[in-house]
């Protein structure tokens, strides 16, 4: 189980995830219309990319715009998670001791005490934003069970792959549950909201490049005061 | 009843059609009609296919529901923090709802769509600023707007605006004949006083064309004499075009886009027709955007450009100041403090500030800003259209008091609007509210305050 887990499935979950969301970006910018968006992309694409991607760092920044600054519960919440659900994945030891037996290459790791903050914030970040989804009637309206199974998706890999690391319970059970959600949401992201791991940018750089090129980026230059 | 005489699919083309719509007041048999107007389907879904493409599809798809955008939005905020008036919510349970059942809406939803549409939104984009995903919900209510106006389900004032613009090429019923004619008259009776002046309609490469706005030669005629004088003294070889002189429009705010194809390119014509070296347009937010940020796009210009520079007043009298062309004597700078309202359609949407900023520092002594401001101010409570709906207007009233007390807190009395949208929705607030305050274009108050050169200064007679 674990050596198919491991072995062909990984391969399908990988594949699925980085065709998927490449696919994701292709047919967003070839959906780009210059007279439908009405943004003249092509003549401007020096400029407008330096909005888009102004944009982009910005949003990607604690508290680098106003709206991350008006709202700090909020922030805190979403930084502590995406930070951890960026870099543990990818920098944690055990997973680059797979992607090495399996593929042959490897990344930096993380020191084990930083991944375990890391995990733990984001798991906080994650109980966070589940409170303010329940607690504010301004969120509450627009929470459908999609957006609890797309935070269970998102939860679920950490929580298990935390438990397994501590050796408290049924390590192999853990480590097994742990594998199967991770793999799971990498195979859902590319066709759902969790998407946004590639629409963010293409999304924020289309408006970025929106204000750049046509609302008034000649003016005030290509950087909108986010 | 699929369609009805006044409330159908078709937008306004002729004066007998506009007569007979005008002649229904209030538009108390359009909006009976238009509770029995059928969907067509079959067209909204085709429209969809067409027009829906990854970026909207995207805003919808991947909104996270994070309520960030609840607070960015003045009609959540002076609606008692209604939930359902949340800027998600509202394009999620409209456009949303149109987008996922495929176009299959009733006419029941199509009329809730509408009141969404014309009065919980405004298309200030204000929401889009603070989406940590970029979605600009004011971008797409503009959108469901048009899905809206193509199935005859528009406010009777905004269905009539955009008949105004077919019709008479303005939103309202100036000819051709009637706007020279006001040209004229308002050159004569400003000769005395300011000898030399003049309206010229139609001169050949002018360096500057002015366009304006056509509730002031209808309503307001002295804004055009203001507008002359201020040219006059800045020396400006100037002209109007006797078409295509009209800015605004009403079939923006409607959604009707053949429409503001139609006058955006009479806009254009002139232009082409006179070959003047830039267009300076009057004091008016919405005309800017669709006549200079959006109107490119309509007309088919691949470059997203106007044919020659287009330029705000703000930005005219701007560059004025600054280059010397007009004088403020300091003596009659304004003493009091006074404040200045951003216009979201030339400030947010075309990063105007620093123009206005400019034009403070050089007619006020105790400038005041409003908390917040620049890109990130509120609506003044009446833009998109909000202004001017019967239907609406007690949630419009309501809207207001954002500005009341963004005016309020900077202790101001006087109120600096360069929009005639803003203008109207600050005199109309003083009328709900009654706070004791003042508000003025820019144009009279540069008058009272501009510095005349001795050659133009009329002849003392000698006696």
């Amino acid at each position: 189980m674990y050596a198919f887990l491991t072995g062909p499935m990984l391969w399908v979950a990988l594949l699925v995830f980085f065709g998927g969301l490449a696919a994701r970006v292709v047919w967003y910018v070839r959906g780009l219309s210059w007279q439908l968006d009405r943004v003249a992309y092509g003549p401007h694409l020096a400029h407008g990319l330096k909005g888009g991607i102004h944009s982009a760092l910005k949003w990607m920044l604690p508290f680098g715009t106003q709206s991350w600054r008006e709202q700090p519960y909020f922030a805190v919440a979403f930084f502590l998670f995406h930070i951890g659900a960026v870099l543990v994945p990818l920098f944690l030891a055990g997973h680059n001791i797979i992607l090495a037996e399996r593929f042959g290459f490897s990344l930096p790791v993380l020191p084990m005490g930083i991944a375990d903050a890391l995990t733990v914030a984001a798991i906080i970040g994650l109980v966070m934003i589940a409170l303010r989804r329940i607690a504010l009637t301004e969120v509450r309206i627009l929470t459908t069970a999609y957006d609890w199974f797309i935070l269970a998706v998102s939860a679920a890999p950490f929580v298990t792959g935390f438990v397994a690391r501590l050796h408290v319970a049924n390590y192999d059970a853990w480590l097994l549950a742990h594998i199967i959600t991770g793999e799971l949401l990498l195979i859902v992201a590319p066709f759902t909201k969790l998407s946004h791991i590639v629409l963010f940018f293409m999304s924020r750089g289309q408006l970025g490049m929106d204000y750049a090129i046509k609302r008034g980026g000649y003016s005030r230059g290509a950087a909108f005061p986010w | 009843m699929p369609e009805g005489t006044f409330c159908n699919r078709r937008p306004v083309n002729t004066e007998e059609d506009l007569k007979s719509l005008l002649g229904d007041k209030g538009g108390a048999q359009y909006y009976k009609e238009m509770a029995e107007l059928e969907v067509d389907v079959e067209a909204l879904k085709a429209t969809l296919q067409k027009t829906l493409q990854s970026r909207t599809k995207t805003w919808l798809e991947i909104c996270a529901h994070c309520g960030m955008c609840a607070d960015s939005c003045f009609l959540y905020r002076v609606n008692d923090r209604d939930p359902k008036q949340v800027p998600a919510y509202k394009i999620q349970s409209t456009l949303g709802e149109i987008v996922r059942k495929k176009g299959e809406v009733d006419t029941a939803f199509m009329m809730r769509t509408m009141e969404v549409a014309w009065s919980q939104c405004t298309c200030c984009n204000r929401c889009g600023m603070y989406c940590p995903h970029g979605i600009d919900m004011g971008v797409m209510f503009s959108y469901l707007r048009g899905l809206l106006f193509s199935q005859g389900f528009v406010p009777w004032e905004l269905k009539i605006g955009s008949g105004m613009h077919r019709v008479y090429g303005a939103q309202m019923d100036v000819t051709t004949e009637d706007w020279v004619e006001t040209c004229e008259w308002m050159a004569e009776e400003q000769q005395e006083e300011w000898p030399g002046l003049e309206i010229p309609v139609d001169k050949e490469d002018a360096d500057t064309m002015y366009v304006l706005n056509a509730r002031e030669p209808k309503h307001y005629p002295e804004d055009l004499a203001e507008a002359a004088i201020l040219f006059h003294l800045a020396g400006e070889n100037w002209t109007v075009p006797s078409e295509g002189w009209e800015q605004t429009s009403l079939t923006m705010f409607a959604g009707d886009w053949a429409g503001c194809k139609m006058q955006v390119e009479r806009v254009y014509a002139a232009v082409d027709k006179l070959r003047p070296k830039r267009v300076v347009g009057t004091e008016c937010g919405h005309a800017h955007r669709a006549t200079v940020i959006e109107g490119p796009y309509w007309a088919g210009l691949p470059s997203g450009q106007t044919p020659v520079p287009f330029l705000h007043y703000v930005e005219w009298v701007s560059e004025a100041l600054t280059t010397g062309k007009l004088k403020i004597d300091p003596e009659k700078r304004i003493k009091e403090p006074v404040t200045l309202q951003d216009s979201c359609n030339y400030v947010r949407n075309h990063g105007l500030a620093k123009h206005t900023r400019i034009i403070m520092s050089y007619i006020a002594e105790d400038f005041h800003e409003m908390a917040p401001n620049r890109e990130h101010n509120y609506c003044c409570g009446g833009g998109g259209g909000f202004n001017g709906i019967g239907r609406y207007r007690h949630q419009r009233n309501v809207a207001l008091k954002t500005k009341r007390d963004q005016i309020l807190a900077t202790g101001c009395k006087l109120v600096v609007a360069p929009c005639h949208n803003c203008w109207d929705a600050i005199r109309d607030l003083e009328e709900e509210y009654e706070i004791g305050i003042r508000w003025s274009f820019l144009k009279p108050l540069l008058i009272s305050m501009v510095i005349v050169p001795e050659h133009l200064k009329p002849q003392e007679e000698d006696e």
